[in-house]
């Protein structure tokens, strides 16, 4: 058998070669054909074939109107806002009179903690009267952009006195205390660069780093370790400092903790790494520092190493907008591409009025700083020791935090029980104090509390009062 | 819709090309003779790299004093421009002491309540010393005063809405609202020429943004269908919520939107409303009650109803007007409302006394005449414009009206040689238009009377000769008037 297979394998073998090396058999167009040619032609053919055969894809094809009207039909978007339960509405406090240390709310008189009228200028003489001035000269709205016709001769004036009293070249004036921040930063950092921010920057600041499209990393809330940590890692990884902007991004007084930044610290950090700072002194100008003029003062930093200053003026300055201040080349750049300056109407000359009436009280009476030192001290004291409450704000911070000793577990009760206290101590002793307020759209991750605002025009009897009603408080609510 | 005719894109994209060319020839020499003067950034990125501010360095800077031109008076009728002069060709501007008094063409003051008013200053002065400047405390804490409450619910009830809640800025209104009411897994679709707070609104959402064509509830119909039908991208889920986003007038156009269409379709499909009125409320409408009560459309069709106190009521600030349960939502988490002080306390008094004003609660007939005035002046002086033979964008009614210049350079001389003869106007190029579409932007207002439009109109017809922007025929006159002026004779 397999010798017979042998055979017919060899014959059909000796058969396949003496095709192939068969003599030219003809001549074809002076091409002598040989076997091997022809095998070749057929596999060119075969090939040929079944290039041009449609290779198969599963047909295509595109909704139909009816379809699309049925799946139009059946679609049930969700309400606008979700339900909110009746308890859920809480009103705020209304005032009946200027929000100044003694305030009328709902009908009684209120010693009033939670208006951040630091230098005590709500109600000012010299205030009024500027404005009083401004309003029958210009009216109310300055009715347009800066761009067109809306700079009036009083802004011009407000950002130079701002500029002259902080010792920088210029200062640019913007309608709102929160469009500030929000609109420098993605004026300056784009695509591509680099942010380093402080994980308990207000919201306004959260915003504008979202806006910027640039990338972002945080560092544990006023932790130079951790700041300096973040800064070898990025910079080991990114690999053109000269064409990538880099920018820590930090707040002198922090909205959401009381604590200060180490401005001396972050400028070290800042020129070993080559960063940029811009950071935002709305609690700390006219606050901090001898004369008032913010953090670099107080930290004895000058004003030269910090590229941008923004501040928003409805807290010290008792009026209304924003300014932020740096080199000649940092204002110019804003008055072009800074969107809340160029698309939105300027600020009330009136405002820019109060707002150079307030430079020139602080500049002509800085006892009123140690006014409010001296008043934090002693409410600090007085607060050192209630029952349930720490206080967790820096000694200089006007705005004095406490959180919890000992936090619930939820956010919920903890609001719950804060809210309490804060609304037994303005019904029983008609003291207005605040909890911190939380948006669902704000990512900070620092705990919730109680805020006092002080005021360099609360009388010692105010404080004392307050600390008093707090002890008593929280003592009942918190057992 | 502007129609560009041909020759006239040529010489524009000439004109641009030139200045381009002339840009980077400077930017080359100072790249050579400046590289030896020390770089003083020490191994920092510069704040703008390449060519990120060409524009401004190259184009902008060179016509800078049409832009931002200081004045010393109230925004009304008339008002005091500062001088300025340049000693670096335009680089730097220095104010002078000297003002020049001219017709304002420019401002918005759309009901005249822009300069002190014999009814509103008395009012806010006295609030100014009740209340102060300025509450220092945002509104949920202890900046909520008497007044905020009462101005919300005077606003609801001029829109037609059962709720309001004011904001200090017209920009921060729609950039805080609409991250508070749409977020990842919803859909905005927004007119292709939509202000810039809205679109900084938008993104700041996380939600996908779709653009239909301007005024078109055609293309939006198509765009709706195709959405919904496809659901998000990617993973086709259906889409939580839609918003569809429009303006009342806009700004740069002059025009009114399509909103009865617009309402229609948006009802079909199921998808939410907001409307923009920063220019149109207070301005259109028989009782100024802007857009809706101009075009017959009920308020309650519209979901969230949005405007400014800047333009038409002579303050600052903005509004929301939507149902009680929204309004109480934004209370809640809208970031403007628990993050930034209150308006300020004058300014809300001054919006409360000019709705008195317009709603004729303040017992004279003045806010009648005000709003039938701005129809009249802005109907007078777009009709004459037109028969002038300049090229007149948007709809009758509305107190805006743009006048194409196209070309680069017509831009710094119309508004240069108007300012000269005492007519400020407000010239608008890139990047707030397209690049081949610069307009002058006229705004009227209340308070300009009959001898002021026509001194503006003679300024702007002698001016538009000079400069050549008198696109269309000049209309020949009637044989009516032929025969009246032959009778004179």
């Amino acid at each position: 058998m397999a010798s017979e297979l042998m055979n017919v394998t060899a014959n059909a073998l000796v058969w396949i070669s003496s095709t192939l090396d068969a003599p030219t058999r003809a001549v074809f167009f002076g091409v002598p054909i040989d076997g091997h040619l022809v095998v070749e032609v057929l596999l060119v053919v075969v090939i040929l074939f079944q290039l041009t055969r449609k290779s198969y894809k599963p047909p295509k094809k595109p909704l139909s109107e009816k379809e699309i009207d049925e799946l139009c039909d059946d679609w049930v978007p969700e309400p606008l806002t979700p339900q909110i339960s009746e308890e859920m509405i809480v009103e705020p406090p209304t005032l009946e009179s200027a929000a100044g240390p003694h305030a009328i709310v709902d009908g009684k008189e209120v010693v009033n903690f939670a208006s951040a009228n630091y230098l005590g200028l709500i109600g000012n003489e010299n205030i009024t009267d500027s404005c009083v001035g401004a309003l029958e000269k210009y009216g109310v709205g300055s009715c347009g952009p800066r761009g067109f016709y809306g700079t009036i001769d009083v802004h011009l004036d407000c950002e130079t006195k701002i500029a002259k009293f902080l010792g920088t070249p210029d200062s640019i004036l913007y309608s709102y205390g929160i469009s500030t921040i929000f609109s420098v930063i993605p004026a300056f950092c784009k695509k591509g660069d680099i942010i380093v921010a402080d994980e308990g920057v207000h919201w306004a600041v959260q915003n504008g780093l979202y806006l910027s499209r640039s990338t972002v990393v945080y560092f544990k809330h006023n932790d130079m370790k951790s700041l300096e940590a973040t800064l070898e890692k990025v910079t080991s990884r990114s690999k053109h400092p000269e064409k990538v902007r880099r920018y820590i991004v930090a707040e002198a007084i922090y909205q959401n903790s009381g604590q200060i930044a180490p401005l001396d610290e972050i400028v070290k950090l800042k020129e070993k790494y080559l960063f940029r700072i811009i950071l935002d002194e709305s609690h700390s100008f006219g606050v901090l520092g001898n004369s008032g003029r913010g953090l670099a003062e107080y930290c004895g930093v000058p004003i030269e190493k910090i590229d941008i200053i923004t501040a928003g003026m409805g807290n010290a300055l008792a009026t209304d907008g924003g300014f932020c201040t740096g080199s000649m080349r940092v204002v110019d750049h804003q008055r072009l591409s800074s969107s809340g300056y160029v698309f939105s109407a300027s600020l009330p000359p009136y405002l820019a009025s109060a707002a150079i009436a307030a430079v020139n009280y602080l500049e002509a009476n800085s006892s009123v700083l140690s006014d409010l030192r001296a008043n934090i001290a002693t409410l600090l004291n007085e607060l050192s020791n209630v029952p349930g409450l720490v206080v967790t704000s820096h000694s200089l911070s006007p705005i004095i935090f406490l959180k919890l000793k000992k936090s619930t577990g939820s956010d919920k009760t903890d609001m719950h029980l804060l809210d309490s206290i804060a609304n037994q101590v303005l019904k029983e002793d008609s003291v207005l104090i605040v909890t911190t307020k939380r948006s669902n759209l704000d990512k900070c991750p620092l705990p919730i509390g109680l805020r006092l605002f002080v005021s360099a025009s609360h009388s010692e009897a105010d404080l004392l009062k307050a600390a008093a009603s707090l002890k008593r408080v929280a003592s009942l609510v918190l057992s | 819709m502007v129609r560009l005719p041909y020759l006239t894109a040529l010489t524009t994209l000439l004109s641009y090309g030139i200045l381009f060319v002339f840009g980077q020839l400077r930017d080359l020499f100072r790249k050579l003779l400046d590289s030896s003067k020390s770089n003083n950034l020490q191994g920092y990125a510069p704040i703008c790299l390449g060519l990120e501010d060409f524009y401004t360095r190259r184009l902008y800077l060179r016509i800078q004093d049409c832009f931002g031109r200081p004045i010393s008076s109230a925004p009304d009728a008339w008002f005091d421009v500062v001088e300025r002069y340049s000693n670096d060709n335009n680089k730097t501007l220095q104010r002078t002491e000297k003002t020049s008094k001219c017709l304002n063409l420019g401002s918005y003051n759309y009901l005249g309540f822009a300069a002190a008013d014999e009814y509103c200053t008395p009012r806010v002065i006295e609030t100014l010393k009740e209340y102060s400047v300025s509450t220092c405390s945002v509104r949920v804490d202890g900046g909520t005063t008497k007044l905020h409450n009462e101005l919300e619910e005077l606003v609801a009830r001029f829109v037609g809405k059962p709720a309001a809640i004011l904001f200090g800025m017209g920009y921060v209104t729609n950039s805080a609202i609409i991250p508070a009411l749409v977020s990842k897994g919803s859909l905005i679709i927004s007119d292709s020429l939509n202000h810039n707070s809205i679109v900084n609104g938008a993104r700041g959402s996380g939600a996908t943004v779709r653009v239909f064509q301007h005024n078109s509830p055609s293309h939006l119909e198509d765009l709706l269908r195709e959405q919904i039908a496809h659901g998000q991208p990617r993973t086709h889920r259906p889409w939580k919520k839609i918003v569809v986003i429009i303006e009342g007038i806009y700004s740069m156009e002059g025009e009114l939107c399509n909103l009865p269409e617009i309402i229609a379709v948006c009802k079909k499909y199921k998808v939410y409303t907001y409307l923009d009125e920063a220019h149109s409320i207070g301005a259109v409408g028989k009782t100024g009650k802007g857009v809706c009560e101009l075009l017959g459309v009920d308020p309650t069709d519209v979901d969230i109803m949005m405007g400014t106190f800047t333009k038409s009521f002579g303050s600052c600030g903005g509004y929301i007007a939507a149902s009680k349960e929204i309004i109480q939502h934004l209370k809640r988490t809208c970031p403007a409302h628990l993050y930034a002080t209150s308006m300020s306390p004058p300014a809300v008094q001054q919006v409360i006394s000019a709705l008195q004003v317009i709603l004729g609660e303040d017992g004279t007939n003045r806010g009648a005449k005000k709003l039938a005035q701005i129809r009249e002046n802005s109907n007078f002086f777009r009709s004459e414009l037109q028969k002038m033979g300049f090229e007149v964008l948007g709809d009758n009614d509305s107190p805006v009206m743009p006048i194409m210049l196209y070309n680069p350079a017509k831009i710094p001389a119309f508004s240069r040689e108007c300012l000269n003869q005492n007519v400020a106007v407000v010239t608008v190029a890139f990047p707030a238009t397209p690049l081949l579409l610069a307009r002058a932007r006229i705004c009227i207002s209340a308070a300009h009377t009959r001898e002021d439009l026509i001194k503006g109109l003679e300024v702007i017809s002698k001016v538009g000769d000079l400069v050549g922007i008198k696109y269309f025929p000049v209309e020949p006159l009637k044989p009516q008037k032929v025969r009246e002026l032959k009778k004179l004779e």
